[in-house]
């Protein structure tokens, strides 16, 4: 065979009809040499195609070929072909049988109204999925509701296992986060309370934010996006592996064993772990208090117990379990809305973990103005 | 197109039979205390079809996956076009794996991206070509695997089962290769996709010289595509021929194969 080097040249035969000899190689490793020449070369459709000095030719080549005699604008004469090549012929027939007829375009939308297009879109999508939830919200009450009537249909072993999973094991990273934060509340109370003369009242900073606000709030947020994002994988995983289909077939209700354990367990995990996580602020900012402004332990505990009122403790609490409710729901719902494909898997995750957290935020906010008007 | 068609008669100048395409030598796969292959030989022709069938748990998918390197066997050599594969440098065997292109059981293909992104995600890794023109190559494969252009830009997710199986062809064949793995490529299509995917599979490997890798469950698959049939059993090539001598074997899991209801109906 001839040289490797892709080449093709277009002469003038005798009888007036152009020659185009192709010479090397031409597969899709070489073609990109010679695209961009071939197709100003301009050939006539009745083209001789001399292959004598042809190397190896695969489809890539065969379609640039075929291209340059202009198959693409709808002319099916066959090529008439000069010279012995072991598989041009066959090459060359396949690809004329697959050309694609150029393929339309996509319409292009003006920015602008592409933009107000998007803007709806997301108002209507941010709006199903509210009643989305609301709705999944309400299929698992009933579900609930059932299980209460029916308390030996309760897994037990599911929502010790999640119990475990999202609960226990959360528990040093809520504890710590906890602590640190109740240092810091205290440290700034310090500083700021000082001016004043006040540095004491820094006791009560610490244990009103921490029961009130901090322990719940962070408690929910942490487990938010630790606990939710492992919800909605494990259930979009099932998903995608129809094993939630299979349960269904097999008259496996997926509300009653994928669902329902998950609510439980983080109805109970949740107040214990903000519980903990109380605790541990409160700590922090006696570790805070004693290290910085000599307030001894004893003493930070004394004026604990006068000057904070346990109702604060009961206001805390009192979010644990309405926070439980919107995490594990967020996450299951986000779970069996998965889809197919891993991208889907990807996006509802993020999904669960954003939503859940707004609306741990919203909903706090909501309680501070609910207790505000009741004046607790 | 027919049947007639795609089975024409292979012509002269194809390359002659002595070559090998791949050469397997004392192949030994074990996971655990289960041994897979033990010694296991197989010569693979140039320009040929060879399937390979064998119950399940007789390691075909692993013979697949070890050849094309995906698995590492505990003993044995591999040869593809003539190159031990572990003894190549990286750059060497990148320039063998570039000749091969492999079609996975369930497709495999890349969920975030288009049909086409599929199949212009070799060309981008190993060639320059301009992207218009890659565009068009893909678009090319696309068609010659089979699928119209209005897949093109769907996600795989959006296919069906048939069409994600072609989709799967077109990446395998991106880079033309000269010898093409298909792992499963008619389980789970309905018997009339399947047929056409069989007529596909012949009439490529006629046009392109192509040599076919065929693991298969499918009796007409064998019967309708390939050149050679390979059985494996016992952790090594039972027997090794044309459909019809392979057919006149007589150990019993050959016989049970073959002369079962389905076996009659397939090869008659």
């Amino acid at each position: 065979m001839a040289s490797n080097s892709t080449r093709f040249q277009v002469d003038a035969a005798a009888d007036g009809r152009q020659v185009l000899t192709i010479s090397g190689d031409w597969t899709v490793f070489t073609v990109a040499e010679v695209e961009e020449k071939l197709r100003q070369a301009k050939i006539t459709p009745d083209a001789v195609l001399d292959v004598s000095g042809l190397g190896r030719i695969d489809t890539s080549g065969a379609y640039l070929i075929d291209r340059a005699f202009g198959a693409l604008d709808g002319i099916d004469d066959p090529i008439d072909i000069r010279g012995e090549h072991p598989s041009i012929v066959r090459v060359l027939g396949r690809v004329r049988k697959a050309s694609p007829a150029s393929p339309p375009d996509p319409p292009r939308v003006p920015g602008l109204i592409a933009l107000l297009d998007r803007a709806g879109r997301g108002a209507v999508q941010a709006w199903t999925e509210f009643m989305g939830l609301l709705s999944f919200i309400g299929e698992t009450m009933a579900t609930m509701w059932r299980l209460v009537l029916n308390p030996r249909r309760i897994r037990w072993k599911s929502v010790v296992a999640i119990m475990e999973d999202a609960g226990l094991d959360a528990l040093p990273i809520v504890c710590f986060l906890s602590f640190f934060i109740g240092l810091v509340i205290a440290f700034i109370g310090a500083n700021l309370l000082a001016m004043f003369n006040a540095s004491v009242f820094t006791v009560e900073l610490v244990g009103i934010g921490m029961l009130r606000e901090f322990g719940a709030v962070l408690t929910a947020i942490l487990l938010a996006g630790r606990t939710d994002s492992a919800f909605t994988a494990q259930i979009g995983a099932m998903k995608m592996r129809q094993e939630i289909d299979a349960m269904r077939t097999i008259g496996l209700d997926p509300m009653e064993a994928l669902v329902a354990p998950r609510l439980i367990a983080l109805l109970i995990m949740t107040p214990l772990l903000t519980f903990a996580a109380t605790l541990a602020g409160i700590a922090g900012g006696l570790v805070a208090a004693w290290s910085a402004m000599d307030i001894s332990p004893q003493m930070f505990l004394t004026r604990f117990q006068e000057v904070v009122p346990p109702r604060h403790f009961w206001v805390g609490m009192l979010k644990a379990p309405v926070f439980a409710i919107v995490i594990a729901m967020v996450g299951c719902r986000q779970g069996l809305l998965v889809e197919g494909d891993v991208v889907s898997l990807g996006r509802r995750t993020t999904t669960a973990v954003v939503q859940a957290i707004f609306l741990v935020i919203a909903i706090d906010a909501m309680f501070a103005i609910l207790y505000y008007m009741l004046n607790v | 197109m027919t049947v007639a068609e795609a089975l024409p008669v292979r012509e002269a100048g194809e390359p002659a039979d002595g070559e090998i395409a791949v050469r397997v030598r004392g192949l030994v796969n074990k996971f655990g205390s289960k041994t897979v292959h033990e010694g296991l030989d197989l010569d693979m022709r140039k320009g040929e079809v060879l399937g390979v069938i064998g119950g399940s748990g007789t390691g075909k998918s692993v013979l697949l996956r070890s050849i094309v390197g995906l698995h590492t066997p505990n003993a044995g050599e591999i040869e593809v076009f003539g190159q031990k594969l572990d003894k190549l440098s990286r750059a060497e065997r990148i320039k063998v794996e570039r000749r091969w292109g492999v079609m996975f059981q369930d497709g495999a293909l890349f969920s975030t991206m288009s049909v086409r992104e599929n199949v212009m995600a070799p060309m981008i890794e190993h060639t320059k070509i301009p992207a218009p023109l890659m565009r068009e190559l893909a678009d090319l494969k696309i068609r010659l695997a089979g699928l119209e252009l209005e897949a093109a830009p769907k996600r795989p997710s959006d296919l069906s089962g048939g069409m994600r199986k072609r989709a799967a062809l077109a990446r395998a064949l991106a880079l033309d290769p000269e010898l093409l793995f298909l792992d499963e490529p008619t389980a789970g299509l309905d018997p009339i996709g399947a047929g056409k995917f069989d007529e596909l599979v012949r009439s490529l490997s006629n046009a392109l010289g192509l040599t076919v890798f065929l693991v298969t469950h499918d009796l007409d698959t064998l019967a309708a595509t390939c050149d050679r049939i390979a059985v494996l059993s016992d952790g090594k090539v039972l027997a090794i021929g044309p459909l019809d001598e392979v057919r006149e074997n007589p150990h019993p899991w050959i016989q049970e194969y073959f002369s079962g209801p389905r076996g009659r109906a397939a090869v008659r």
